[in-house]
């Protein structure tokens, strides 16, 4: 375990190198730099040359690059140029709204999913399971921004149960998670469709094995069976499901933030793109990308642990 | 034939006809605006409606279907000719260096998901149909590269492989002539699922503003438009939502139809 951990650290630490490198330059290629973009195309050379100099961008691109990355491992992501204020506060401020919100849809996902897939297998062939595959299939199809107006036309506009956007903070706890559930909601049903559907066929891999048969045959009922093992073994392939499922529930919550006017990171992303303040985007981004590949880690960690047999892999 | 091939192909070729048509006949010119007909119901005489500016929801949703069907179909296009070749070569040359670059190289652009690829894009070059392109197609490229390897890598232990070798083929040659036609029916299944998801991410592209860029017709941002009008006129939000859902659905039921019947093994599991 020791050896196959540090084996994956070690491509976990190439891989945001690698990744830091590719936004950096991405955003490198952006013809005029912020300095000429803050001044307009009037400026004197003069001043040009003052605040190129002030935001370090006179300096070669191997040493910027060393500095951005050196920054944020320090908890530096460098200033805003049209906040004026460091981007780690602005992302503070933000990141307090999605990363809760994907939290809040991770668990709903996987509270809808379990149930619908391991019902739907264990029922195989059933009307029960037909439903479940029909709503999965609805689901799967359905684009979530939409399910979030329409979620809003009938929960807070017409029945009044919710407000229709906006985010009180969290001074109080309660008032902030019903403000999240119905973009929760929106983001967590199209994923709790797939993630259902790999749960069922998971199962009904499992339930075909030899090892659920030997376990009836010692006497285990089909309920027991179901439950002791096969459950235990189809979660493996699920785990993986749910760790991707993360990384596109904090990208879409970047969407659903837009329908609900939330104050997150998209908002945040997106006020930086049209005011070219590339600086923010190019940090959250960095960190977005860094919580996909470190939560893709942590699944392989997670992975190993529960199947021994995936450790020697490494 | 079974009956999700029979449903799914029946969508996709309607929206295919809609899109098609939009080219010689739609039932109003969008480029007129028609205030004094704006937000009006379905209608005789606008079967679906009319939007804001009292353009004609019917004809834009024709004319969003072309945008939709061009942008999923391109960058699919971009996935399967750089992917395939990619997971090609990783097969042919299954554990060496190259191999291993191609793979680590997947698992990074996996790292960036779709929507961050194309602020990334939007970001440097601005929004644009294009854009949005390439940003869906370069998330396409690990897709198939993945695909096309764990297909591939099977095969080459086969024995008509072997004889291949024995006469002295080259793996390139190989790799175009026994391997790629063995695996043509999987990329045409998960060529049309990752179809129906360019279909998703362009609407929602266009629907924050990183998509298709007016005047062109986009489903994704007749439903941002829709965004404010949602409770005076809801068919502005529901007419598009349910297009989308529709053709999504109709490509979904496609390529499961089609993965049954190409592959009877998982028609038998299924039934």
């Amino acid at each position: 375990m020791i050896r196959y951990t540090f084996g994956r650290l070690s491509s976990l630490v190439i891989s945001l190198i690698v990744a830091s490198m590719v936004i950096f330059l991405v955003i490198e290629v952006i013809p005029g730099d912020p300095a000429s973009f803050m001044l307009g195309i009037n400026a004197r050379e003069d001043t040009l040359a003052a605040l190129r100099a002030e935001m370090g961008l006179d300096q070669p691109l191997v040493i910027r690059y060393f500095n951005w990355v050196l920054g944020m491992l320090q908890g530096d992501f460098g200033n805003s140029w049209t906040y004026k204020t460091p981007v780690a506060e602005l992302i503070n401020d933000r990141i307090w709204v999605s990363l809760p919100l994907a939290v809040y849809a991770l668990l709903l996902s996987t509270l809808i999913a379990f149930p619908a897939g391991i019902y739907a297998a264990s029922r195989r062939g059933s009307a029960g399971d037909v439903t479940i595959i029909g709503a999965t299939q609805l689901g799967v199809a359905l684009p979530n921004f939409w399910f979030a107006m329409i979620l809003v036309l009938i929960f807070a506009i017409k029945l009044r149960w919710f407000s229709a956007g906006g985010f009180p903070g969290w001074d109080d706890p309660l008032l902030a998670i019903k403000s999240l559930t119905l973009p929760a909601i929106a983001l967590a049903l199209p994923q709790a469709a797939i993630l259902a559907r790999v749960m069922r066929s998971s199962l009904l891999d499992m339930l075909g094995e030899d090892f659920i048969r030997t376990a009836r045959a010692k006497g285990l009922t089909r309920r027991q069976a179901l439950w002791r093992h096969a459950v235990r073994n189809a979660l493996i392939p699920v785990l993986t499901i749910i760790g991707l499922q993360f990384s596109f529930l904090l990208a879409g919550g970047i969407i659903i933030e837009q329908v609900f006017f939330l104050p997150g990171l998209g908002r945040l992303i997106f006020q930086s793109i049209s005011a070219r303040d590339l600086i923010v985007v190019e940090s959250v981004v960095m960190l977005l990308v860094f919580t996909v590949i470190v939560v893709n880690f942590a699944v392989d960690l997670a992975y190993a642990a529960v199947d021994p047999r995936l450790r020697s892999r490494a | 034939m079974n009956k999700s091939f029979v449903i799914g192909a029946g969508l996709s070729v309607v929206f295919l006809l809609l899109a098609l048509l939009s080219f010689v006949w739609t039932p109003y010119d969008i480029e007129t605006l028609d205030i004094p007909n704006k937000l009006q119901g379905l209608s005789g005489s606008h079967l679906l409606g009319t939007d804001h500016f009292g353009r004609d929801i019917l004809s834009m949703i024709m004319m969003g279907a072309r945008t939709s069907i061009a942008v999923a179909l391109l960058a699919v296009g971009i996935g399967l000719l750089l992917g395939v070749p990619l997971g090609l070569i990783a097969a042919a040359k299954h554990g060496s260096f190259l191999d291993e670059l191609i793979m680590r190289g997947n698992d990074l652009v996996f790292a960036f998901p779709s929507l961050v690829i194309a602020i990334l894009i939007t970001a440097v070059f601005g929004a644009s149909a294009i854009n949005a392109i390439i940003a869906i197609g370069i998330f396409n490229i690990p897709v198939f590269a993945r695909l096309t390897r764990a297909a591939a890598l099977p095969l080459w232990e086969r024995d008509f492989v072997l004889a291949a070798r024995v006469c002295g083929k080259p793996p390139a040659r190989i790799s175009i002539e026994h391997i790629l036609p063995n695996i043509t029916n999987l990329m045409i299944v998960q060529g049309t699922i990752q179809f129906s998801l360019g279909i998703l991410a362009e609407a929602a592209l266009s629907y924050i503003g990183l998509g298709a860029q007016p005047p062109t017709a986009s489903w994704g941002r007749m439903l941002a438009d829709a965004q404010t009008l949602v409770s005076i006129a809801p068919h502005t939000a529901l007419v598009p939502g349910f297009t989308i859902l529709l053709m999504v659905l109709g490509l979904n039921l496609l390529g499961d139809g089609l993965r049954d019947w190409i592959d009877p093994k998982l028609r038998l599991i299924r039934t």
